[in-house]
């Protein structure tokens, strides 16, 4: 049983420590949105990027704030209690994550967390990192794309 | 290839039990369990039960929600009494639940669980369930599987013939065990048979989403102990029938002197009639004090209304309204078949079962075919309303519930058996033992017009060897019996909680797709809820301190709170913000002389807490939710009375200081 335990302890110190250098390449990765991120585990290839979930194409159109400001709030309800904008907190800051993800990605990650931190290639390391699931809120696809709408708005800024 | 494997274990299952057995009787009496029993029972990890079964929990005041055939145990639903587990009766919101005329009651003693019904068939709308100690019955919501309403009976000394809806649940029922002087006085209770009576009670409800309860009207009746009752159905509809015992008025030594009759009565209740007489004003209004007490799914509160007054009807001057049908022996349960046209009444003194026919109740009600009166209210002659008799069936005749092939199933307390007759023949066509001396039965739908008549579940009041010894307190032991084929078959012994004294079963396919997942955060009306972790915050009000924090993986929002000072009194109004199926947060302080708040996501409780020293005291998650859940913690300081400090609290780097 200790032995176990002190096998666990070494494992998730292993964690923590990869942690930082992970972090460094999953952001250079995602800076550039045409690189793509080559999973070890996905034998059918490379990641298209958009995410696994009900969210197969978004287009996105000129920027509207009023949809952003709706956005603002649902993020506020839902949202705002694991993530700050520019830092670091339960979850990963998001300043940038329209640069960083696709917004299908991004929908994808609100809307059906479960799955993509079991089968998607970015979702499966982040939750390597921060170790907290994303919790699905039940957001619909409506609710989603405000938010989306709200991140870029934060990121024209 | 599944099958066999079944197959196999079952044969080598049952020559195990062959050969305990024959075994100088080291286990308990296996009974005649059949090949295939295990193979009926299996419901593979991860499958569903084909019925959900609420069993009343007796003297723990709640009802148990098993599976069957798994006879699995899914959930206890709080009723009548306080559960730590869940916060019910200690947290602020669900205390109110619990007053009566009486003040704070914690406890209560469940009978019979009753589910609502739609012409004639359980609707998986409500279950209703009564509290024989302090007269009470409570609905619970089966889309929340939470006790939403309890109401207290007034002018009643116990309810046990309760709650047993009629046919589209108009009403459900409460009749009076111990008949007591009414308006409640200082009598001696050597005048009981000059003083003391019995109230019939109808409580309507509401044919909506909340089916609000109010006690419509009740029924003065003579000072018997009025046991059980059931409504009819189909052409019966209109009619409670309640069973009657110590007709002879016996106020002492009652096991002796209530058991003198040769007859005592079934009362039969025409409620149309009774809804008639009200609405042309025949009734005295009389004093009587009473809680209504309603939990609001929105506000995630209780809330108590004080009733001052009810609207009686006195049987000599309503006629029509009520006769008495007699019945050997000390009749207990009362059943109506699922046509509606035969009133089994279970004498449990009586050899035989006597079964009235409603179509010969009505022809002697139409010739006043009457044997003679008891304070205004009708005696049918007994061979005028008899439709047959059920001849040496067992002893100790209980209770009658039904399939839906034409059979009647019958247990007897004293024989230890269920009987199987035809209804009709009267002929007796199949029994089997039950281990040991078994009370209700209960069949999915039994008492309604469209019985499952596919499982019979037997509730025992004797345990002795049929499970591993426990010490002297064992669990109620509940027996499942195949009546799909002619023989009957025990095919599961399941312990209970409590007393199960009465249980009821439904599909669950009528329930499953309904049931409530998680409470909207848009809809929670909590006063003292906050909806997200910017307007979290304390507050003081004179010595009372009010936090309002959040909940979700993992942490709480605020999670250190400095400022409290011995004397205070905390209130700690919890919102869980996960909005998902089965992420309840728990909420814990040290030295909190109540519980836990258990807070479903969505959902606002909240736990009063009175710091009775100076310190730092923990908080934490009670449910764990994560795999961060052990980190899911947090401080109050609590200052000594005399401290100037201000209230001051925070998250991570977020500090907020207070007034």
């Amino acid at each position: 049983m200790i032995k176990t335990m002190a096998l666990f302890a070494l494992a998730i110190f292993m964690l923590v420590a990869c942690g930082e250098a992970r972090d460094a390449q999953l952001e250079k990765n995602a800076s550039n949105e045409t690189e793509k991120v080559e999973p070890s585990s996905n034998e059918s290839g490379g990641d298209d990027g958009l995410g696994v979930g009900p969210i197969k194409s978004v287009t996105l159109g000129d920027l509207d704030e009023n949809m952003a400001k709706e956005g603002e709030e649902l993020f506020t309800k839902n949202c705002a209690a694991c993530h700050k904008i520019d830092k670091r907190f339960v979850g990963p800051a998001l300043a940038g994550v329209t640069e960083r993800r696709k917004p299908e990605w991004i929908m994808n990650m609100i809307m059906n967390p479960e799955q993509m931190v079991k089968e998607d290639p970015v979702a499966k390391e982040l939750l390597a990192e921060y170790l907290a699931p994303m919790a699905n809120q039940n957001i619909s696809e409506d609710q989603a794309r405000k938010i989306v709408e709200y991140f870029r708005l934060v990121d024209s800024k | 290839m599944k099958t066999k494997l079944f197959i196999l274990l079952a044969i080598a299952l049952s020559v195990v039990l062959a050969g305990c057995e024959s075994d100088g009787g080291k286990k308990g009496n296996a009974g005649m369990v059949g090949s295939n029993a295990a193979e009926k029972v299996y419901v593979a990890p991860g499958e569903h039960d084909e019925f959900y079964a609420f069993m009343s929990g007796g003297f723990s005041g709640q009802v148990s929600v098993y599976g069957l055939p798994s006879g699995r145990l899914f959930k206890i639903i709080p009723v009548f009494s306080v559960d730590g587990e869940k916060g019910y009766g200690f947290n602020e919101e669900t205390k109110p639940m619990l007053e009566t005329s009486h003040g704070f009651v914690p406890w209560d003693d469940a009978h019979h669980p009753e589910l609502s019904q739609t012409d004639g068939v359980p609707d998986g709308r409500f279950l209703f369930i009564n509290g024989n100690n302090t007269p009470r019955i409570a609905k619970i919501d089966l889309k929340t599987f939470e006790t939403t309403e309890i109401i207290e009976i007034p002018n009643s000394g116990g309810n046990h013939s309760s709650p047993f809806t009629t046919e589209n649940s108009e009403y459900v029922v409460a009749g009076t065990r111990f008949s007591i002087p009414i308006t409640e006085t200082d009598v001696s209770i050597k005048d009981y048979a000059e003083k003391f009576q019995g109230m019939l009670t109808f409580v309507s409800v509401a044919p909506d989403e909340i089916g609000d309860m109010e006690i419509d009207f009740q029924i003065l009746v003579p000072g018997f102990d009025y046991d059980l009752a059931h409504s009819g159905k189909g052409p019966s509809h209109g009619w409670t029938f309640f069973t009657t015992y110590n007709t002879e008025k016996a106020s002492t030594m009652k096991e002796v002197n209530a058991s003198q009759n040769d007859k005592d009565y079934i009362a039969a209740v025409n409620w149309k009639k009774a809804r008639e007489y009200i609405k042309a004003g025949k009734f005295r209004e009389m004093p009587a004090s009473y809680l209504n007490n309603e939990y609001d799914e929105h506000t995630h509160m209780a809330t108590t209304k004080r009733m001052k007054s009810t609207r009686v009807l006195i049987p000599s001057e309503c006629p029509g309204l009520i006769y008495y049908l007699p019945t050997p022996k000390s009749p207990h349960g009362v059943d109506v078949d699922p046509t509606g046209e035969y009133i089994v009444g279970n004498g449990k003194l009586s050899a035989d079962l006597t079964v009235h026919s409603y179509t010969k109740m009505m022809k002697a009600i139409e010739s006043k075919a009457f044997e003679k009166e008891i304070d205004g209210i009708p005696v049918l002659k007994y061979d005028q309303v008899v439709a047959g008799v059920v001849e040496k069936p067992g002893l100790g005749p209980l209770h009658t519930e039904f399939d839906d092939k034409g059979f009647a199933y019958t247990t007897f307390f004293i024989s230890s058996e269920v009987v199987k007759w035809k209804v009709g023949t009267w002929e007796v066509v199949d029994r089997i033992p039950c281990y040991y001396s078994v009370g209700h039965l209960m069949i999915p739908g039994g008492d309604s017009r469209k019985p499952w008549g596919k499982y019979l579940v037997a509730m025992n009041k004797i345990t002795k060897d049929r499970y591993l010894p426990t010490g002297p307190e064992l669990a109620h032991s509940a027996q499942l019996y195949d009546i799909s084929g002619d023989k009957m078959e025990l095919i599961l012994d399941f312990p209970t909680v409590g007393e199960p004294h009465y249980a009821q079963a439904i599909a669950a396919d009528v329930i499953k797709d309904k049931s409530l997942k998680y409470y909207k955060l848009e809809d929670n009306k909590h006063p003292h809820a906050v909806k997200n972790e910017k307007d979290t915050r304390v507050e003081r009000k004179g010595n009372e301190v009010h936090v309002y924090l959040t909940s979700i993986r993992s942490h709480f929002a605020p999670d250190w709170i400095e400022g409290v000072k011995l004397g205070d009194v905390v209130y700690f109004h919890l919102t869980n913000l996960e909005q998902d199926w089965d992420v309840p947060h728990g909420f814990a302080v040290k030295g909190a002389d109540n519980a836990e708040l258990l807070v479903m996501p969505g959902q606002t409780e909240t736990l009063k807490w009175k710091p009775d020293r100076v310190g730092v005291f923990p908080m934490y998650c009670t449910d764990f939710c994560s795999a961060l859940h052990q980190e899911m913690q947090g401080y109050v300081r609590v200052h000594p009375a005399n401290a100037n400090v201000k209230l001051s609290w925070g998250l991570g780097e977020d500090e907020t200081q207070g007034k």
